[in-house]
């Protein structure tokens, strides 16, 4: 997949701290720092619960970060910023949802479910210009233009999903976060919507960050893969070089879990596990870039075990 | 050779092609959401018939008090407690819409019984008409039915009181559509505030969270904790008795019950994707709460104020009973049934109609709110 090396979103010591009660405060994302380039997609990884989806939707300034910065194009998200400055930033980063059957408001038409993006940026002059929109968005996505005046649960999951790409697309994004889109929908329904995905990102040249936990997905569309673990990223890298030379020991144990249709290799297949106790306490783990593109998450004493590791 | 012939043959076919679009083309034309719903309601014939019995309360309320010359508040002491009399039903003896009083007397002889006749109808005995049912035997008493024609009796041939009179010789047709009148009024303000107010208060309340919430939740709270008896006490102090005390102890806190559904499932929805997602494409708050938020409540804001207007209703019928309600000569329904109920047995049209069309009212509310919480939910269509 062509790439320049222009960043198009930089994420600088993120934190998003969630208060729970009077003494708790839950750090679900703790410090992410780490960057995107026009055009790739990137992968994030991780079990449930670390933080993928907060990361996320903090990154989209759905929720108010704590700590740390989000730059898009150069430009901070969570500075402070007036309502139309907001609005250019909603139309360059959108963002498709996990659930299908959640993210489409049952009572709206399928029409004004798609063009509601349109509405608020007051991109189209009069009715007939908005269902034209509408329909060639639905046709871009592999819907037809007849579904528009169908209310959202006469549709199957894939094609919700495929509405909610839509709805993302009208506004002409640049950069678009997809917050586990394919999880909730059944194996050969991910496939098309994964396919879709990628056509989209060859015909108009978008930036996605693509979060899930499904590693052979991740594989498949990313191009590079961040791993994380407990609020923080563990381990980044090109999706082929993390593949071949899994550093930090939870993403080796995230990917000696994968099972493949293959009785020979399943038979022999070890599950590594994970005991974070192992790691060296001796200083603060820092994130440090082991070879070109590969980052890790370790203490000076670790780093020197990696290298020989790495060979 | 036989055989051939049952062939098919391929010539004889022609394979109609479908595209993928006329397969998923709709043959319904388009309707929008509110024809969609309209359509909807028609098919359930409880919420129509609901509807038009609403529209003919509705109608008559506001035209029924000039449909004759007597007026709410005229009374006559010649005329009390005249019963009905309808023109051209007055020969039907068994609607007792003839303008008659029927009784069974017993005792000792039909002579004795026609004496005490004059003397229970306070009559003259050319108005009374008897019909012996049993003579005075030595074992039984004597059984005499009389029916006495009020009308004729006082002189009033010539008119027609279609519900009756009250014991003040009012008319009671005028009295109750006024009353009705009063009662519509009342169903409509509670049903406005409940929508207005409640729904308003209990979305922002839940939207903004946080501090917002907590605050309007512990107004709502104090708020609560005052009878509505006490409000209107004291909104009493300060104004007279009457409808506008009324409207406003319902306007402090007829809301209360609407506006805790709407935060309840305002909170629920506020997290759904739907909402996040029009979040990221910069709709404004109002614009969430209005589109998306609103909408999914509607069944709920529906069936919660069809609860609460015979609530209202109610609340002000015993406001009326206890004094603290409209002030004669005005009438409500409440006030009417309460006046009729005390002498039910002797005078039983006089409770009879006010009370059918409270009922009415009632019963069409909830049969239409039934229907109209199906119509509006898209889910239902077919």
């Amino acid at each position: 997949m062509s790439q320049s090396q222009e960043k198009l979103l930089e994420i600088k010591g993120l934190k998003q701290h969630f208060q729970s009660g009077r003494n708790n405060v839950v750090k679900a994302v703790d410090g992410l720092t780490f960057d995107i380039y026009k055009g790739e997609t990137f992968g994030l990884v991780g079990e449930s619960g670390c933080g993928k989806s907060t990361t996320g939707r903090t990154i989209i300034r759905l929720y108010d970060a704590t700590d740390g910065e989000v730059l898009f194009d150069g430009e901070n998200v969570h500075g402070k910023k007036n309502k139309s400055e907001m609005k250019k930033f909603n139309r360059k980063m959108q963002m498709i949802f996990q659930d299908p059957y959640a993210s489409l408001n049952p009572r709206m038409k399928v029409m004004d479910t798609i063009a509601e993006g349109l509405d608020i940026h007051g991109l189209v002059k009069d009715q007939k210009e908005r269902q034209k929109k509408v329909e060639d968005l639905l046709e871009t996505v592999g819907l037809n233009k007849e579904h528009a005046n169908r209310y959202p649960h006469e549709f199957s999951g894939g094609q919700r999903q495929r509405i909610g790409i839509a709805r993302a697309l009208a506004v002409d994004p640049d950069f678009i976060i997809a917050d586990e889109p394919i999880s909730a929908l059944d194996v050969s329904i991910q496939a098309q919507v994964v396919n879709l995905m990628r056509k989209l990102q060859r015909e108009q040249g978008l930036t996605y960050l693509f979060i899930a936990h499904d590693l052979s997905m991740v594989k498949y569309i990313s191009d590079r893969i961040g791993v994380m673990y407990f609020g923080k990223l563990v381990e980044l890298a090109d999706s082929d070089e993390l593949y071949k030379n899994p550093l930090h020991p939870y993403t080796q144990s995230l990917l000696s879990a994968i099972p493949l249709p293959d009785p020979d290799y399943e038979r022999n297949r070890q599950r590594k596990n994970y005991d974070p106790t192992q790691h060296d306490t001796s200083e603060e783990p820092e994130f440090r870039e082991i070879k070109p593109g590969h980052w890790i998450l370790c203490t000076t004493k670790e780093l020197e075990q990696y290298k020989k590791q790495l060979k | 050779m036989a055989n051939e012939e049952h062939k098919y043959n391929k010539d004889r076919f022609e394979p109609i092609e479908i595209s993928e679009e006329k397969g998923e083309e709709l043959s319904r034309p388009q309707l929008s959401y509110l024809q969609d719903s309209w359509i909807r309601l028609k098919k359930n014939k409880g919420a129509i018939i609901g509807l038009l019995i609403l529209l003919f309360i509705g109608f008559m309320a506001i035209f029924g008090p000039y449909m004759n010359n007597y007026t709410f508040k005229e009374q006559d002491s010649n005329i009390t407690n005249v019963p009905p009399r309808v023109q051209g039903l007055e020969n039907i003896s068994w609607l007792g819409l003839d303008g008659k009083e029927t009784e069974v007397l017993e005792g000792e002889s039909v002579e004795a019984l026609k004496e005490k006749a004059l003397y229970v109808f306070e009559t003259e005995p050319e108005f009374i008409e008897s019909k012996v049912i049993q003579e005075a035997t030595e074992d039984e008493m004597a059984k005499v039915e009389f029916t006495n024609d009020i009308y004729a009796a006082r002189g009033i041939q010539d008119e027609y009181y279609w519900f009756g009179t009250d014991q003040l010789g009012r008319d009671l047709w005028t009295r109750t559509w006024s009353g009705t009148r009063i009662s519509l009024y009342i169903a409509i303000l509670a049903a406005t505030i409940d929508m207005v107010i409640g729904v308003i208060y209990g979305g922002v309340s839940a939207y903004y969270g946080g501090r917002v919430d907590n605050y309007m939740q512990r107004i709502v709270e104090i708020l609560v904790g005052i009878p509505n008896l006490v409000v209107v006490i004291l909104m009493i102090l300060v104004l007279e008795p009457g409808i506008l005390s009324i409207t406003i102890a319902l306007t402090i806190t007829g809301w209360i019950g609407m506006a805790r559904v709407i935060r309840g499932n305002v909170l629920k929805l506020k997290n759904q994707e739907f909402v996040l997602a029009s979040r990221t494409l910069g709709s404004s708050d109002s614009r969430i709460l209005m589109k998306h938020l609103v909408p999914n409540v509607t069944g709920l804001i529906i069936i919660n104020t069809m609860f609460t207007i015979p609530g209202a209703i109610f609340f002000e019928a015993f406001l009326s009973f206890i004094g603290l309600g409209l002030q004669p000569p005005l009438a409500s329904l409440g006030t009417l049934i309460d006046d009729a109920f005390k002498s039910f047995q002797i005078y039983p049209y006089m409770l009879v109609f006010p009370s059918v069309i409270i009922s009415l009212i009632m019963v069409a509310f909830n049969v239409l709110a039934d229907g109209l919480r199906d119509a509006l939910d898209p889910k239902m269509r077919e």
